[in-house]
């Protein structure tokens, strides 16, 4: 629960202005930016999310020692669970039907393992 | 240290060990408590205490929030899953935290739904998604997470999502510390302050620890060079005789902290005069309730509540070590009645537990060797 796991701005949804799609090591989901409105996040900027609201923007070295630190620690995977998680487990499929093109199948659960 | 060499610039890591054994007093003991449950477990895994001297004693803190929530809590929002209708909904972190008559996942057993969420947000949706259906979230942590029950509630008002309520069991860090320091029979050199709950409150809420108490406290990173930075910083404060609060963690801790989050809690959340910590007893104004505004929300005003207290079991000193007067392993449960595989106090469940942590790297290790 108190992970903090890194993931990079996608795209900012227009339909919700504290939404975006955020990619966490190939995964993609759906994360609340409201936490950061005093930062006018932007898509490819990094940020750290904590259950599902992202809680700070991070430079792009920060996240991947971020990624390595969660690595070190043995949660990588626990972290990978949360992400997948979050809006239920539907987020991919809301997207793929949203923006076909954007994600193939290769992003869906179960993405490969980022241990390498 | 056994992940020395895994990681990013071990030279640096070993001359900043260097570093710590000469600022080290040799004659002097230093104990210092890392306040946040992540630290503990980053500590453990590290293998931290391997390349401090001896003299230097890690004391582990209260920042578990699973491992602090005293047992009557527990029942008491696994007595609303009882009730029909009823969709329980918590972090996976509380699934297997024993409440008197069993953990959420004993519950789910028994045909209750009880169902696991990563994020409020995600419970808010499931309540929309069921509207003939009550969904509970059963809310725990510290500053890092109370923004984001906030911000769900602020979204569910806006929405007027009526099945959906909260069990709010967000505590704050600085009463728990001032407790910890207002007890006879600690005694704490200096501060490992939290990471992440800092990047919510900032760093100014802990000036009253160095200019009050005369006790330094570094905000500190959680990557094994972090923390022996950390270290070396509140070394080179004790050396010099001062207390200064120092933000080691600047890549991601603002020292005014986050004003969003900051916002979202003011406006949903209230102090609550008191409230139970395991192991810690009442604290005054160390905990969150939500505004009359939002009482439609509030599961302790929607359903009939028992408000239980119930006593941890006789043997298990949960207590003392949270506070940090026991190791885990000078509990008489320890690594016998009490495991990771049948956990009898919390600390033996979250990641964030010292007694898991201590478990999973120290014990199994020496049961090894």
């Amino acid at each position: 629960m108190c992970l903090a796991i890194p993931g990079k701005i996608v795209e900012l949804t227009p339909e919700s202005h504290h939404n975006a799609v955020v990619d966490v090591a190939g995964v993609r989901r759906r994360v609340d930016l409201s936490l950061l409105e005093f930062e006018a996040p932007q898509p490819g900027d990094w940020v750290l999310i904590h259950v599902g609201f992202a809680l700070s923007k991070i430079s792009e070295e920060d996240a991947l020692d971020q990624m390595r630190t969660l690595r070190l620690l043995g949660e990588e995977q626990a972290a990978m669970e949360e992400v997948r998680g979050y809006g239920l487990g539907e987020a991919a499929a809301d997207e793929r039907a949203r923006a076909p093109e954007a994600l193939g199948p290769s992003q869906s659960p179960p993405a490969k393992r980022g241990a390498a | 240290m056994k992940y020395v060499d895994e990681f990013r610039d071990p030279e640096v890591i070993r001359k900043t060990a260097e570093e710590i054994r000469r600022l080290a007093d040799p004659d002097r003991h230093y104990r210092l408590m890392e306040v946040c449950g992540g630290h503990t477990h980053a500590i453990y895994r590290f293998g931290l205490k391997d390349v401090l001297p001896a003299n230097i004693e890690l004391v582990h803190g209260p920042g578990c929030p699973v491992c602090v929530l005293p047992m009557g809590r527990i029942d008491d929002g696994l007595s609303v899953a009882e009730q029909p209708d009823v969709i329980f909904t918590a972090f996976g972190d509380m699934m297997r935290v024993p409440g008197a008559k069993g953990s959420p996942l004993e519950y789910k057993a028994r045909g209750m739904d009880v169902r696991v969420v990563y994020s409020p947000a995600d419970a808010l949706k499931l309540a929309q998604k069921n509207p003939e259906k009550r969904v509970m979230f059963f809310a725990i942590g510290f500053e890092t997470t109370a923004p984001s029950t906030a911000l769900t509630l602020m979204q569910a008002k806006a929405l007027g999502v009526r099945n959906f309520t909260v069990f709010c069991n967000h505590v704050t860090i600085i009463p728990a510390i001032r407790a910890i320091l207002d007890s006879p029979d600690m005694r704490i050199d200096a501060f490992i302050g939290p990471g992440h709950v800092s990047t919510v409150i900032g760093c100014r809420p802990y000036e009253w620890i160095s200019k009050n108490e005369g006790k330094p406290i570094v905000v500190s990173g959680f990557e094994p060079l972090d923390m022996l930075q950390s270290i070396v910083m509140l070394l080179r404060q004790l050396r010099r005789g001062e207390a200064k609060v120092e933000n080691q963690y600047r890549r991601v801790v603002p020292w005014e902290g986050n004003r969003a989050a900051l916002r979202a809690m003011a406006e949903v959340f209230e102090l609550r005069p008191y409230f139970e910590w395991r192991g810690m007893g009442f604290i005054s104004q160390s905990a969150l309730r939500l505004r009359d505004s939002y009482a439609e929300w509030d599961a302790e005003r929607q359903f009939s509540i028992p408000g239980l207290r119930v006593t941890d079991p006789k043997a298990a000193q949960c207590g003392e070590v949270l506070k940090g007067v026991l190791k885990p392993a000078q509990c008489k449960l320890f690594g016998r009645e009490c495991t990771p595989e049948q956990p009898i106090g919390a600390l033996m469940v979250s990641s964030e537990g010292s007694c898991a942590a201590y478990y999973n790297y120290e014990h199994r290790k020496a049961a090894v060797a």
